[in-house]
């Protein structure tokens, strides 16, 4: 295998007759951002189900970080070093936002399943925890139950767990979904801090965040891949121009999945 | 959440509390209803486990009591016809490994799945294991049960727990150890995935957590807890029968729970206590008692869902800001006709149940220590006028009480001192 | 040879019955996601309702008012106490299903008692219907099958002939989209309830003279009817009328076919002495598991076809 933070070769995705996602091929190298753009309904989060475990593939293989994770469950995925959040916040509602966040840092801090050790005795797990409200701006909340944050607080607690663990791999479904202009930009230079030195892809709409951010951009339509590369690359190319930028220069912000 | 009472204060005072509670109550049958209470207390903190922490509804709980329970009893008599030197004290634990023994074996196919298929799951293991009481006469002894006795183990401090005191005390001991284990499972690792599953499964598995091997232990804790709880039982009556893993026992379980309020860690506690109470207590007074317990479970489930304790904790806010005491008026003006309301409502059925069942020429019904002609219209034209005088005056007290609520619950600038 | 034929018609009686009670639990359940405990709580009243009713008005009145009042107090219940608790979520729902069988146990007894009221077959149908090798099939018993089939029969056109029974279909699968083309989900709801409920009158109505009227008859039938709909798959009418027939065949059987543990291992030529510690479990006969069969079913099912034997979906 390549050492490619993620390796997609051949994915493919039928639901029933339909082929939603008809062979993917995609390297990501470490420590790479990534963006995946497309019209609704290319299949961007399916792809990203397909990664991370969510779904079971039809065909291909995945690897990350160089090891075969095609027909692993989510956890085991996760385990390994990928971490992912949802296009819908994906939260623990009743417990606080502390726990929430600490929630993400426990398997990768070592307690699994313990059933013998207090986590309010562990000093390592609840300083880390703290250490990540304090970068995500949550700490005067951490108290509340995550329910109740504002819509924009629970996106950015939803940054908080996926990169609580310390993944190496980084998914973002639509991290700026339904987020005025100015909490765009504090969740863009939130990303940026919080990726610092890991393998980031993600799924948006929002062209100024993905132009903003991206080493690379592949483009996916109707689950295929047209064209990836740098995003002045992307820009001029005639086939995305056609497919996807023309139509729609500034598409709104949608809710949908590309799922169906 | 559970976290707000002090660190050890509070489990001081607990212990407290269950060393001088036979010194005021000291009579036999008080003693054996607080034995009871705490056989219960267990037995819900169990049910809780799954249902409040793990978000798993079960309908077949008492399998788990029961085989702890029946387990423990054959041991008590191994203990006494072959002298297993056993001390009374480690019978508990042993229907503990019993009842987990079962867990691992029914956890591991059903817990896969939480919601509708975890509750049909459960509800046919708790028939299976009911029918097979039946049919199983040796080991279950039938339609008598199996019975032991308790005082033939090895003396411990000098006790062969003769008396019902020392067996108080033997109980008190192993609920405060069980009640406290159970609280520090729901602060481990397991125990906070487990509140994480319940909220969010998807979630869970992408941040590491297998959500069936999450299930899986707190079902197994589950078990454990309420195998402990089923050698308590063994212990105090020396008798298991049929009734006590059948899914009347497993209702009784979910009721308590409920009531006490399941997102509480002490809600389980209060409502094995309220519980406990009215099934020795008000079931002495009136014979419809099962109906009053159903009225208030389904009302709890309808208008309070967050229990008993849900109830008193909504009050935290308000106790905080110290404006408890602006509640206080109108809850007694809607108070006190409720009271009366419900007083008026209670002596009706009485009186219609006793018309209904009495034999003829009995025409005097017993009720709130009065003696009341059932065959007399004039009564009758009483406990009904008291009941709608009293539910119109709290009728028309409640948008006091809603305003008196919603004031003392405003935190905003106007409306608040903070 | 008898006992396969009576066993063929007592199991159809019993199969029937149980689909009676299944057909509105699968609708309900697949319409609103909420497993209804009290199901057979409905049959009970059925049953009482009919007591009380022919007990002035005759047998033929009670068959025809008792599962429309009990059809009527399901609509309320649904539209006062369910709808009501749906926004406490699901496990909230379930609970108070459990709990509303509880309290009408007792509101059962509180109205007629505890004893097993003496509610019996119209004279009408008080005769053997024939005889064969000796034994008598009672009149009565074909009456409940007739009903049965009736009943059956009459659902599956509503279901597929009428305007109202598209609806219900469709609303199965896609309630939201329904409601969106404008049509009355709650009240289809309310209306689905209600006539479940009523079914379930219908089969406590005809049932209780048979099986006997008792505050523990929806305690007795209520967990077997969760196993058919379980087996027959969730949500499938179809999985729910052979499910029903199975259980029904696969309970007379087993206590009309009285081998035991020990006729096997006879076979086997293999004893054990009679006192072993396990000697219940040489000495086991088909009609002392008869009980559990239904429940081992269950579970097997659960662990392996968790959709049942015709549903499509698991839940």
């Amino acid at each position: 295998m390549s050492a490619s933070a993620l390796s997609l070769q051949g994915i493919r995705k039928d639901f029933g007759e339909t082929q939603i996602i008809r062979g993917v091929d995609l390297e990501i190298p470490a420590g790479e951002r990534h963006a995946i753009i497309g019209p609704n309904g290319a299949g961007k989060s399916t792809l990203f189900h397909l990664i991370s475990g969510k779904y079971s593939k039809t065909g291909g293989r995945i690897g990350l970080n160089g090891e075969d994770v095609t027909t692993l469950e989510p956890y085991a995925i996760a385990r390994k070093g990928l971490s992912r959040s949802f296009q819908i916040t994906n939260i623990f509602p009743r417990m606080t936002v502390f726990e929430n966040v600490r929630c993400g840092l426990l398997w990768s801090m070592g307690l699994k399943y313990a059933f013998w050790k207090l986590v309010g005795r562990q000093k390592d797990l609840n300083e880390r925890t703290s250490e990540i409200l304090e970068m995500i701006g949550l700490t005067d909340r951490q108290a509340i139950p995550a329910g109740v944050l504002t819509y924009a607080e629970q996106r950015t607690l939803e940054i908080g767990i996926t990169i609580a663990g310390g993944a190496n791999v980084i998914m973002l479904d639509e991290p700026t979904a339904g987020m005025s202009a100015s909490e765009t930009d504090q969740t863009v230079e939130l990303i940026r801090r919080v990726t610092e030195g890991k393998t980031l892809v993600m799924v948006e709409h929002d062209m100024g965040v993905v132009f903003d951010l991206a080493d690379r951009i592949s483009v996916l339509v109707y689950g295929e891949i047209i064209a990836t590369g740098k995003p002045e690359e992307i820009r001029n190319n005639k086939a995305v121009q056609e497919a996807y930028l023309g139509e729609a220069p500034e598409e709104e912000t949608e809710t949908v999945g590309g799922a169906h | 959440m559970p976290a707000l009472l002090g660190p050890f204060g509070i489990w001081i005072v607990c212990a407290i509390v269950l060393a001088v509670m036979p010194v005021i109550f000291s009579s036999p049958v008080s003693v054996t209803i607080m034995n009871q209470m705490g056989i219960s207390i267990v037995f819900a903190l169990s049910y809780n486990m799954m249902l409040g922490q793990g978000g798993m509804l079960s309908f077949g709980h008492a399998v788990y009591f029961g085989l702890g329970g029946f387990f423990s009893v054959h041991v008590m008599n191994y203990i006494e016809v072959d002298g297993w030197p056993i001390p009374l004290p480690f019978l508990p634990f042993i229907g503990g490994l019993f009842g987990l023994a079962f867990a691992i074996i029914i956890g591991s196919f059903s817990t896969r799945r939480a919601g509708t298929v975890f509750a049909m799951i459960s509800l046919g293991v708790g028939e299976l294991i009911a029918a097979c009481s039946i049919i199983f006469v040796v080991f279950f002894g039938g339609e008598e049960g199996v019975s032991g006795d308790r005082t033939m183990g090895p003396p411990v401090f000098g006790t062969e727990f003769l008396k019902e005191i020392e067996v108080y005390y033997l109980t008190a001991v192993i609920v405060f150890v069980a009640a406290a284990l159970m609280y520090l499972f729901s602060l481990t690792p397991a125990g906070r995935m487990a509140n994480a599953v319940r909220d969010n499964p998807e979630r869970a598995e992408f941040v590491g957590y297998s959500q069936r091997q999450v299930r899986f232990m707190s079902f197994c804790a589950s078990g454990f807890f309420a195998g402990i709880a089923g050698g308590l039982f063994a212990i105090n009556y020396e008798i298991l029968t049929e009734e006590n893993l059948n899914l009347t026992t497993s209702g009784w379980v979910l009721l308590m729970a409920y009531i006490g309020g399941i997102g509480f860690f002490i809600g389980p506690i209060v409502g094995a206590v309220l519980l406990t109470l009215l099934q020795t207590v008000l079931s002495n007074h009136t014979e419809l008692w099962l109906l009053y317990v159903g009225l208030l479970f389904v009302l709890t489930v309808m208008y309070v869902p967050s229990g008993l304790t849900g109830l008193m904790m909504m009050h935290g806010p308000a106790m905080k800001a110290g404006r408890l005491g602006q509640l206080a008026k109108p809850y007694m003006i809607a108070g006190i006709p409720l009271l009366v309301a419900l007083a008026g409502g209670v002596a009706v059925l009485e009186m219609l149940n006793h018309y209904n069942n009495a034999p003829v020429g009995d025409n005097v019904a017993h009720f709130f220590w009065m003696a009341v002609d059932t065959h007399n219209p004039a009564n009758w034209a009483v406990a009904l006028a008291v009941t709608a005088i009293g539910a119109y005056t709290t009728y028309r007290a409640t948008p006091q009480v809603r305003e008196a609520w919603a004031e003392a619950n405003d935190f905003s600038e106007k409306g608040g001192d903070r | 040879m008898e006992l396969v034929v009576f066993s063929l018609l007592n199991g159809l009686v019993t199969g029937l019955l149980l689909f009676m009670l299944s057909s509105g639990l699968t609708l309900i359940f697949s319409m609103m996601g909420v497993l209804n405990f009290a199901h057979a709580s409905f049959y009970m009243l059925g049953a009482y309702f009919a007591y009380t009713i022919s007990g002035y008005m005759g047998f033929w009145v009670g068959l025809i008012f008792a599962p429309i009042l009990v059809g009527v107090v399901g609509a309320l219940i649904q539209r006062y106490g369910l709808r009501y608790v749906h926004r406490w979520g699901h496990v909230a729902e379930l609970v108070f299903t459990f709990g509303l069988a509880f309290l009408i146990e007792e509101v059962v007894q509180f109205f007629w008692g505890k004893a097993t009221k003496d509610y019996h077959e119209p004279e009408l149908l008080d005769f053997p219907l024939f005889t064969l090798f000796g034994q008598s099939f009672p009149a009565y018993k074909a009456f409940m099958i007739f009903i049965s089939i009736g009943i059956f029969i009459a659902l599956l056109m509503m279901l597929t002939r009428t305007r109202v029974g598209l609806i219900i279909q469709a609303a199965i699968t896609h309630p939201n989209t329904v409601a969106n083309l404008g049509h009355n989900v709650p009240l289809v709801f309310m209306g689905v309830f209600g006539v479940g409920s009523a079914l379930a009158g219908l089969a406590g109505v005809i049932a209780g003279p048979a099986l006997g009227t008792f505050p523990g008859m929806a305690f007795v039938l209520g967990s077997i009817v969760f196993v058919v709909i379980v087996v027959g798959g969730l949500g499938s009418l179809a999985g729910a009328f052979v499910a029903s027939l199975l259980i029904g065949w696969l309970q007379t059987f087993a206590i009309a076919l009285d081998y035991s543990m020990t006729d096997l291992l006879d076979l086997l030529g293999v004893s054990f002495s009679d006192d072993h510690v396990l000697r219940d479990l040489w000495s086991l006969s088909l009609p002392q598991v008869a009980p559990i069969l239904p429940y081992l079913l269950l579970i097997l099912i659960l662990i392996f076809r968790p959709t049942g034997l015709m549903g499509k979906r698991e839940t």
